[in-house]
């Protein structure tokens, strides 16, 4: 059995098996730390930056941490929402995220994250990203202009054989989010379903069923991002 | 060499418009134009996108009605994905709320930003020209109005999900039916939200314009009349119908000039002239030709074309207004107002209707038949008539698309609504007055309230006239 260690999340006392991820064992603790790139059992990615806490005083990334004895973690402060609200505000200028017409509006984890963190209007001047729609593919589409390039579709979402249907292609500024047609064409109703539930924007979309859920029964129109997480508010409540 | 007189910029809400008077040696008009100089650019910009997004996208071609745009595009999309008819559900809830759009929307033009015209006149000051003042003066009304447009933003809300840019209809169908909870909402609910009363509040609106008319009947026949072609959608057999219908036109005497057109066939009947001067199009009837092929659209070129309206309530006021317009088209702008009551009420009867309907609690949402690559949605916004035609490529992206809305089709009767009140007020004056420009103004809103021009939500008027003389000189201007 793997040795468990001690150490402080936000003051209270946590203890661990020593090596997993700050990420994780925060969540099961019931502390949400924000996060666009991070999926349990995956390889932390470390790409979107918006899981930064305190460790010992030094901001890190909670996905790239592991727990170790003593730590000493913060994971809110004005330090560090200050922090993730710019991320958050650099990726809103870098896209071209227009809401009120996107059909992942309400179950978008940017937009969520955009609310929880009381983005009003951009502080960086926007890119006005002009970027293709890929959307040769029948039941399958790319609005790229919304890739945040966390990778989760790359990662979590293969082929039958095991080779990657998602792909970066070119550098720099350049760099956008790609499929193989081929094999996105041979995907299922369900493997679509699934990329476009992984996907934490609105750029992988499953064809012509934009819009079905009504507002009111969106997953953020009933609990904002991060609800089912944070536990240990409700106790201190208590 | 001529003068020239410019109202200008008339910036707020939907659209800039502004309007020059050119007068003539003798400071006698001797034309006005009324410009749109905005562009909005939405046929331009939906292209490449998905069809799927169309309906909640255009919608934001407005803020006072978004649902309009919202089921027109719809009813394209539902001829791109197959749908030849909707279930039953989907079709009455969309109905539902186009009801009530037209009742919130007519609720705002009329209460908020037409009473003071009535009330008060194109002479009252400017501290008097808003809802505010009427509020002071006829509490009632004010309120009354205040919460019918409260209730058509909900009922908006139980089936778009939202009172502004909710995302309801989807193509083919609807997203939501209607629960239990919210039909008893409006059947059974407390005094402000129940329809019955939304109903009497209509009649009483009717009863105050009517009793106004008789006191004021020059302002109300004469301001800004002029004969018109009208057109409108009817059903086949000539009913009023805002939301479905086919085409019908007829000239200021009530004689057809079409009928029983299909929307989708309106490009075949319909043409559109560009003038050098405005952003914004001339449509008129391609049988009548350019000059004089132009048309009315709103609640009296609807109230003129149908042979009778659906809800008995509404049917006997249309008896009335015939009656008094001696059977003939009505062609006085102001009878515009009239003829809005008029539907306010017909909405509210058929709000009352429908939500008695079980229908409503239906599950069956959406129809899905051979996908096409044309739809074309025609319905009756508030203001009038409202075209939304689009193309959609192999990969399901929007390749073409063509909108005329409403004020569009108004264009030429709000120059012509404009170039009388000009005339009326402004001939052989050298110097700008309130009244002049509000009574600009009350002719222009007699049509849309869209126009910044035409709103004076609280009596602040981003009216700005100049007054030049035959040299282009600048001799008076005024602002406020
Ligand atoms: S498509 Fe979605 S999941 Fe894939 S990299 Fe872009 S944002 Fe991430």
């Amino acid at each position: 059995m793997s040795k468990k260690v001690k150490f402080t999340i936000d003051g209270n006392e946590i203890s661990a098996e020593e090596g997993k991820n700050l990420l994780d064992v925060a969540c099961e603790n019931g502390y949400y730390i924000p996060a666009l790139c991070h999926m349990k059992g995956h390889k932390p990615a470390g790409s979107c930056r918006l899981c930064n806490v305190k460790v010992n005083g030094r901001i890190m990334t909670a996905c790239t941490t592991l727990v170790s004895e003593g730590m000493e973690v913060i994971t809110e402060d004005e330090e560090l929402a200050e922090l993730r609200k710019t991320i958050l505000e650099a990726m809103f200028v870098d896209g071209n995220h227009f809401c009120p017409a996107c059909e992942k509006s309400g179950v978008c984890d940017l937009q969520a994250l955009a609310y929880k963190h009381k983005i009003m209007s951009p502080k960086f001047k926007y890119e006005f990203s002009n970027k293709k729609v890929e959307a040769e593919v029948p039941k399958i589409m790319l609005e790229k202009n919304r890739c945040i390039l966390c990778k989760k579709c790359i990662r979590a979402i293969k082929s039958k054989d095991g080779k990657n249907i998602f792909g970066f292609k070119a550098r720099g500024k350049k760099l956008e989010i790609t499929m193989d047609e081929e094999l996105a064409a041979q995907m299922t109703d369900e493997d679509i379903q699934r990329a476009m539930d992984i996907c934490p924007v609105g750029t992988i979309i499953k064809k012509e069923k934009g819009f079905k859920i009504p507002i009111g029964k969106r997953k953020y129109d009933k609990k904002p991002i991060g609800d089912n997480v944070e536990k240990h508010k409700e106790k201190e409540k208590d | 060499m001529t003068k020239k007189i410019t109202i200008d910029p008339v910036t707020r809400v939907e659209g800039h418009g502004k309007v020059t008077i050119h007068l003539d040696e003798n400071n006698k008009i001797k034309e006005s134009r009324f410009h749109i100089v905005e562009f909005r650019g939405f046929e331009r910009f939906v292209k490449g996108r998905p069809y799927w997004e169309i309906p909640v996208l255009v919608q934001r071609l407005c803020g006072i009605c978004p649902v309009s745009h919202h089921l027109a595009a719809a009813k394209a999309m539902d001829m791109i994905v197959g749908a030849n008819s909707l279930t039953p559900t989907a079709d009455k809830m969309r109905r539902l709320m186009h009801y009530g759009q037209i009742l919130q929307s007519h609720a705002l033009h009329f209460f908020y930003l037409a009473s003071p015209d009535l009330l008060f006149g194109y002479e009252a000051n400017v501290e008097k020209r808003n809802v505010v003042a009427v509020a002071m003066e006829n509490k009632e009304l004010a309120l009354q109005g205040i919460n019918m447009r409260k209730f058509g933003q909900e009922i908006i809300k139980i089936t778009a999900g939202k009172k502004i840019h909710g995302t309801g209809a989807i193509p083919g169908g609807i997203n939501k039916n209607l629960t239990t909870e919210e039909r008893d909402f409006f059947l059974k609910g407390e005094e402000n939200m129940n329809v019955e009363q939304i109903i009497k509040w209509a009649r009483g609106a009717l009863d105050f314009f009517k009793n106004y008319h008789s006191k004021h009947k020059k302002f109300i026949d004469d301001f800004a009349y002029f004969p018109s072609n009208h057109l409108s959608l009817v059903t086949e057999d000539g009913a009023f119908d805002p939301y479905h219908g086919v085409l019908r036109a007829v000239d200021s005497e009530g004689n057809i000039i079409f009928d029983k057109v299909d929307s989708t066939d309106y490009y075949k009947y319909m043409g559109e002239q560009v003038k050098n001067w405005s952003y914004m199009k001339f449509p008129f009837i391609l049988s009548i030709g350019k000059e004089t092929g132009w048309y009315r659209v709103g609640p009296l070129a609807r109230i003129n074309t149908c042979d009778f309206m659906p809800s008995p309530l509404a049917q006997k006021e249309l008896e009335e207004f015939r009656s008094y317009n001696d059977s003939k088209p009505s062609n006085s702008s102001m009878h515009m107002h009239w003829a809005r009551l008029i539907e306010i009420l017909h909405c509210a009867e058929m709000v009352q209707k429908l939500l008695n309907d079980k229908d409503l609690e239906g599950t069956d949402l959406v129809k899905k038949g051979n996908k096409q690559e044309e739809g074309i949605g025609l319905l009756e916004a508030p203001r009038g008539t409202l075209f939304h035609h689009y193309k959609v490529n192999e990969n399901d992206l929007i390749s073409m698309a063509n909108l005329i809305v409403a004020t569009t089709n108004n264009n030429e009767p709000m120059n012509k609504a404009v170039n009388y009140a000009a005339k009326e007020l402004m001939n052989k004056q050298k110097e700008i007055t309130e009244e002049m420009m509000n009574g600009v103004e009350v002719a222009i809103r007699a049509y849309d309230p869209c126009l910044s021009c035409a709103t004076h939500a609280l009596g602040q008027m981003p009216l700005k006239i100049s007054l030049y003389d035959s040299n282009n000189k600048l001799i008076n201007q005024k602002i406020t």
